[in-house]
C-alpha cells in the first residue's frame, strides 16, 4: 500500500492526534499554574510539585501502587513463563480448555473480575472470621482476623497479569524448535540444564514483553484494585477517583506530569538501546 | 525421551491459582445472582429465586443508556479509527512506528486522569466555553435569538459521556483495523486494479472486506469497557448518567449494599461479553496478536 495520503488524510490523522493529546497537553501545563485552577492560567510555579511530596495521601498511594505492580509483574512473569511451558508440553485435550479459562480475566469486563474477586473474598473471610470468632468463644483460642487489603490487591493483580505473560510467551515457544530441547539432552545436558541453556533464552523475548504488558496492566488498573483493596489499601487511581468526586488537587497535575515523563524517557531509552543493539547486530553479521 | 513428559507439571501451580481465582470468583458470581437477598445462601430452603434478575426490569432505563451510549461511542470509534488505521499503513515506516508510538502513548497515563482533564475543558468556565466567549460567540447567539445563554452545558450530557469513551477507547480501534490491513494480501490489490477495478471499487470489494477481523475486533474491545465502565460516566456524566458499571458498583460498594442483585447485573454482563467473544471467533481469525497490540 504504497500510495501515497493527500494532504486531507494527513490532516484527519493530525486532528486525531491532537484530540488524543490535548487533554494531556493541558494537564502537563497546568501542573506549573500558580492557581488552583485548571483552566484559568495565574503564572509559572512549581509550588505543586513541593505539595506533591509532602502529601501523604498521594504520595503512599503512589507507593501502593509501585509495589503492588513491582511484586504482581515479577511473581506474574515467573507463574506466567513457567505454566506456559506448561500448557505448551500437554496434550491438546487439555491445553485447549485450560487456555479458554486463561483468557476469561484478560476478556471479561474489569468490573466483573473485579466484583467476582471482591465476592469470592469477601465469602472466604466473613468464613474464616466466624471460625475464628467460634474458636475463641469455645476454645479460647485465637488467630488473626482477615480483611481486604494489600494482600487481596496483590492477589488481585497477579490474576489479571498472568495470562498475558502467557499470551507473550506462547508464541515463542511455538517458534521454537522441538528437537533443539531433545538435542541438548542428547549431548549431555540434564534436562533442568537444557531448560535453564536452550529454552530460557530462545522464549526471553516473550517473558520481556509480557512482563511490560503485565507491568503496564498494573500500572494503569483502576477498577479491579478499586473492588479488591478494601478500605486499607489504596492505590494512585483509587485516590485520583475519590478526589474526582470532591475537588481535585493541581498535586494530581504534577505527580501526572512526573509519571508521563517517567514513561516518555523510559521509552525512549528502550528505543536508544534497540537501534544501538541492531547497529551492533548489523555490525557483528 | 520420558523425561521430557515432566514438563506438563510447571503448570500445575498456576492451574490450582486459576481454580482459586478465576473460576471460583465468577461460579460466586452465579451462585449469588441466583441466591434470595433474605435466605442469604443457595442452599438453604427458598434460597433459590429469580428475584435478582425480575428486579433488573425496573432498571431498564440503565440497561438502555448503556447500550445506547456504548453502541453510539464504539460507531463513532470505528468511524474515526478506520480512516486512521487505513491512512497509518499507507504511509512510510518510518511514519508508521512513529504513529504507533504516538497512540500508544495516552494509554500509560492513567484514563482516570485524562478524563479528568477533559472536565476542564467542556466545564462552564472550561476551555471551549472560555473560547466562545473571548470570541464573542454567545453575545452573537443572545443578540440574534434574544436569549440569555452564558455558557454551554456539556458535562452532565450524554454526548460528553460519549465522547469520554471515544477518548479513550480509540486506540482499542485503531491498533486491530490497522494490523489487519497492514497484513493484507498485495497482490490481491494489485489483481483487483489489473482487472480494471478503480481505487474505490478496491477500497469496497477488496480491502474493506478483508479489514472486516480488525474492525470486529476492535468493535469488541471498544464495546465491552464502554458498556460495563463507571468511572467515565460518572465523571464526565456528571451522576445522571447512571450505567451498568454504576450500578454494579452501588449494589457492592455503594449505598445500595445488595451483592445478589449486583451478582445477577454482573451475570448479565459475562454473558454480553460472552455473545460478543463468539461473534468475534465466528467471524475473525488469528485475532489473538491484534488482541495483544
Amino acid at each position: 500500500m504504497s500510495r501515497k495520503n493527500s494532504i486531507g488524510s494527513r490532516l484527519f490523522m493530525g486532528l486525531v492526534f491532537f484530540f488524543l493529546y490535548a487533554p494531556i497537553l493541558l494537564l502537563i501545563i497546568f501542573s506549573f499554574n500558580e492557581g488552583t485552577s485548571s483552566a484559568v492560567w495565574k503564572g509559572f510555579s512549581l509550588k505543586w510539585y513541593g505539595e506533591l511530596f509532602q502529601d501523604r495521601i498521594i504520595m503512599n498511594s503512589v507507593y501502593t501502587t509501585l509495589i503492588v505492580s513491582v511484586i504482581a509483574t515479577l511473581v506474574a512473569t515467573v507463574a506466567g513463563t513457567l505454566a506456559a511451558i506448561g500448557f505448551y508440553n500437554m496434550r491438546k485435550s487439555i491445553r485447549e480448555p485450560l487456555m479458554t479459562i486463561n483468557g476469561i480475566p484478560m476478556m471479561n469486563a474489569d468490573i466483573v473480575t473485579g466484583v467476582s474477586l471482591c465476592l469470592l473474598f469477601a465469602a472466604a473471610f466473613g468464613a474464616w472470621n466466624g471460625f475464628v470468632s467460634w474458636m475463641e468463644v469455645n476454645y479460647r483460642l485465637t488467630a488473626p482476623r482477615l480483611y481486604q487489603g494489600f494482600g487481596t490487591l496483590l492477589i488481585a493483580h497477579i490474576t489479571f497479569n498472568i495470562p498475558y505473560v502467557i499470551l507473550s510467551v506462547m508464541p515463542k515457544l511455538k517458534q521454537m524448535d522441538k528437537h533443539l530441547l531433545d538435542a541438548a539432552q542428547d549431548l549431555g545436558c540434564t534436562w533442568m540444564q537444557a531448560f535453564w541453556k536452550v529454552a530460557l533464552p530462545e522464549i526471553k523475548p516473550g517473558i520481556v514483553s509480557g512482563m511490560l504488558i503485565a507491568f503496564t496492566m498494573s500500572i494503569d488498573d483502576f477498577v479491579i484494585s478499586y473492588f479488591t483493596a478494601g478500605a486499607t489499601s489504596s492505590t494512585l487511581a483509587m485516590t485520583i477517583y475519590s478526589m474526582t468526586k470532591k475537588r481535585v488537587s493541581p498535586e494530581i497535575n504534577a505527580i501526572s506530569t512526573l509519571l508521563f515523563g517517567a514513561v516518555l524517557v523510559l521509552l525512549i531509552l528502550v528505543n536508544v538501546l534497540e537501534t544501538r543493539q541492531q547497529k551492533q547486530k548489523k555490525y557483528t553479521d | 525421551m520420558k523425561k521430557r513428559n515432566r514438563l506438563p507439571l510447571f503448570a500445575v501451580p498456576y492451574v490450582g491459582w486459576m481454580a482459586l481465582f478465576v473460576v471460583a470468583p465468577i461460579l460466586m458470581v452465579v451462585l449469588y445472582a441466583f441466591t434470595n437477598a433474605q435466605a442469604g445462601f443457595l442452599f438453604s430452603p427458598d434460597g433459590f429465586t429469580l428475584d435478582n434478575f425480575a428486579r433488573m426490569g425496573s432498571y431498564a432505563p440503565v440497561f438502555l443508556r448503556s447500550f445506547q451510549l456504548a453502541i453510539v461511542a464504539t460507531l463513532v470509534c470505528v468511524l474515526i479509527g478506520y480512516p486512521v488505521a487505513y491512512f497509518m499503513a499507507r504511509e512510510g515506516e518510518q511514519f508508521q512506528k512513529m504513529a504507533m508510538v504516538i497512540i500508544m502513548l495516552p494509554m500509560w497515563m492513567n484514563f482516570l486522569l485524562r478524563t479528568y482533564s477533559w472536565i476542564a475543558i467542556l466545564d462552564r468556565n472550561g476551555f471551549i466555553n472560555q473560547f466562545c466567549r473571548a470570541i464573542g460567540l454567545f453575545d452573537l447567539i443572545n443578540g440574534i435569538f434574544g436569549t440569555n445563554l452564558e455558557y454551554f452545558q456539556m458535562l452532565g450530557t450524554p454526548g460528553a459521556v460519549v465522547l469520554g469513551m471515544v477518548y479513550n477507547y480509540l486506540p482499542f480501534m485503531i491498533l486491530p483495523i490497522y494490523s489487519v490491513i497492514l497484513k493484507l494480501d498485495h497482490s490481491l490489490l494489485e489483481a483487483a486494479r489489473d482487472l480494471g477495478a478503480d481505487s474505490v471499487s478496491v477500497f469496497r470489494r477488496v480491502i474493506f472486506p478483508l479489514s472486516l477481523p480488525g474492525i470486529l475486533s476492535g468493535v469488541t474491545m471498544v464495546f465491552v469497557p464502554s458498556v460495563s465502565t463507571f468511572a467515565i460516566s460518572q465523571m464526565m456524566g456528571g451522576g445522571t448518567q447512571m450505567m451498568l458499571g454504576d450500578l454494579i458498583e452501588l449494589q457492592f460498594l455503594g449505598g445500595a449494599y445488595n451483592p445478589y442483585l449486583g451478582s445477577a447485573i454482573a451475570l448479565v454482563m459475562m454473558v454480553i461479553v460472552v455473545i460478543c467473544m463468539y461473534v468475534m471467533n465466528r467471524f475473525g481469525e488469528g485475532e489473538e496478536e491484534a488482541v495483544m497490540l
